[in-house]
């Protein structure tokens, strides 16, 4: 598919919005649901975008900022495989090997992220010369000019595959096998593994695992929809903490809610 | 100083707003420190109006600071307040303020993180996501708005919170109420964690483990059936029988797993990967290698 003058500069735009929220992580354009949809939204090929963006977030779930770590970058990967997509024109059957692509691009993100952050130390330095000054307006001038180069880390690669153009990018996925875009779609099934494992390390305590377990085996009933597994979560969890009241001296002891201490199964799994 | 200068609601509404954008200048350096000056100058603004006052708070709000962005609200309130009663003469030094913004900064990450990375977002995530998939609209849209109703509505009643507690907050936060909001957060989350690694992590196995054939009148004899439209009809009556549709009944590998319990590989997986992070392996190269097994497993005929 070949977008025009306007669909480009839309889609730059939703970039940057994305690039942007990769940092602030406030209202979350960056997340593959919303960036995908976005970019199928203004190019009009909404549905499959809607559904590649479902499942690069899957794959996502897991990922997050946590304090000077980066996750890979979500971002670039939604915004890039989503457009990838779209000038590849084979709709929903181009999925697979768009998600493919998205992983690969998480990693360079990440690349970018950390150029973009020391970029922003020279930022910093100038704010301080603002600050001997008492100058409000320069931090905010400062501020934004950081916040934009964080949208550009994004809107640079997404402007440099549409500047590419459709032929080439359409050449490159017909030329992937089928047993290529099955096996990976294979994969695609099994990397969400590694978002809840990762999240799972941080939460896991000796306290929680059965919980791990209601949830696994509950989950086995099909008829139980998601909102249904949050409502008995919920449930659980109120009448977790209420009984652990009345039990009064019993829950001082389980305090340590900080990770790695009394999981069992992270001591089992150390231990190899 | 003849009359005491207060922050207006406005100004905390403006500081709100601008505490979105906390992260924008995030350095390795001093990480969230301009984001955070950026931030309070609203505040600064109403307070100090001497060019010497003015650089003087600039310059202790770019001291390093880094936790979780929606709990730097309260933060923000407190140091809003402790800002306000030393424009109005009390004895606050930059040692205290600083002291305070270091003492919540790690407590308050430590909530931040269970409570919103690893229970809100991937429950409204999974739940936007399965949506999404089945190609439903609802998903994307029932995300953003739940997801920022929460964080907006968190980051005004925190803050609001800190300005109004003051330096008194420190003594309010250790008390149960946080541990509990955190461990409740826990709970939810692993349970939900739980259903997810059986949903969606999908590892399918597909070699043949027995191919015998199905007793007579086990399956639908095709031959037998009349043809046309009645004959699609016959057929589908006699499956809702329970008739099998094949002459002979083909066990896979994966449906002898599934007898034990439906999801029990992906769990092997997700155990596995816990190992390897805890391995200190990537997880970038993590991912890689799923895609490179996914590919070669195919190839082989196993998956």
């Amino acid at each position: 598919m070949t977008l025009n003058f306007i669909q480009i500069i839309l889609v730059l735009i939703v970039s940057f919005l994305a690039g942007m929220e990769g940092i602030l992580d406030e209202f979350h354009f960056h997340q593959p649901v919303i960036a995908c949809t976005l970019i199928g939204l203004v190019t009009g090929d909404l549905t499959p975008c809607l559904m590649l963006g479902g499942q690069l977030q899957m794959i996502a779930l897991g990922w997050a900022n946590i304090g000077a770590a980066v996750a890979p970058d979500a971002a670039l990967a939604s915004v890039a495989s989503a457009i990838i997509l779209v000038l590849g024109g084979q709709g929903t059957k181009g999925i697979s090997s768009a998600i493919a692509i998205a992983v690969p691009l998480a990693v360079a993100g990440l690349l970018l992220t950390t150029l973009v952050r020391t970029l922003a130390t020279a930022i910093v330095h100038i704010m301080d010369r603002a600050a001997e000054e008492g100058s409000f307006r320069k931090i905010d001038f400062w501020q934004w000019v950081a916040i934009c180069m964080q949208g550009l880390r994004i809107a640079i690669p997404a402007g440099l595959i549409l500047a590419v153009g459709a032929g080439p990018v359409r050449a490159l996925l017909e030329q992937m096998p089928d047993w290529l875009t099955k096996g990976l779609g294979i994969g695609g099934g099994m990397v969400v593994a590694v978002g809840y494992a990762m999240v799972i390390n941080m939460m896991a305590t000796r306290e929680v695992w059965p919980f791990f377990a209601i949830g696994f085996v509950l989950a086995t009933v099909k008829e139980i929809t998601l909102i249904g597994l949050g409502a008995i979560g919920i449930s659980l969890a109120l009448i977790y903490l209420a009984l652990s009241k009345q039990g009064g001296g019993s829950s001082n002891g389980g305090s340590s809610n900080n990770s790695g201490a009394g999981d069992p199964v992270g001591d089992i799994i150390d231990n190899y | 100083m003849a009359e005491e200068i207060h922050i207006t609601k406005g100004d905390r509404i403006k500081v709100w707003w601008r505490s979105t954008f906390l992260q924008g200048s995030w350095n390795y350096e001093r990480m969230q420190n301009g984001g955070w000056a950026y931030t309070l100058i609203p505040a600064l603004k109403r307070l100090y109006h001497t060019k010497e006052d003015r650089a003087a708070a600039l310059k202790r709000h770019l001291e390093f600071f880094n936790t979780h962005p929606y709990l730097a609200s309260p933060i923000l309130g407190v140091t809003m307040a402790l800002e306000e009663e030393r424009a109005n003469g009390a004895p606050i030094d930059d040692k205290a303020i600083q002291g305070v913004k270091v003492g919540m900064m790690g407590p308050l990450a430590g909530v931040g993180d269970p409570v919103f990375w690893f229970t809100v977002k991937p429950i409204i995530g999974a739940l936007a996501a399965s949506l999404a998939m089945a190609g439903n609209l609802m998903g994307p849209i029932l995300y953003f708005v739940l997801w920022n109703a929460i964080r907006m509505a968190f980051l005004w009643y925190t803050q609001e919170f800190g300005y109004k507690a003051g330096s008194k907050i420190t003594e309010d936060l250790s008390g149960g109420l946080l541990q509990e909001v955190t461990k409740g957060a826990t709970i939810l989350g692993m349970f939900i964690l739980g259903s997810l690694v059986n949903r969606w992590v999908s590892v399918k196995f597909t070699p043949v483990v027995s191919d015998v054939p199905n007793q007579k009148g086990a399956y639908i004899d095709w031959s037998s059936l009349p043809s046309g439209k009645s004959g699609i009809q016959k057929a589908l009556e006699l499956q809702s029988q329970g008739l099998s549709l094949t002459k002979n009944k083909v066990t896979t590998l994966q449906d002898n797993l599934d007898q034990l319990i439906p999801g029990l590989m992906g769990l092997l997986l997700t155990l596995f990967c816990m190992w390897l992070l805890k391995k200190k392996v990537s997880p970038i190269i993590i991912i890689l290698g799923l895609f490179v097994v996914g590919v070669v497993f195919h190839v082989i005929g196993l998956m």
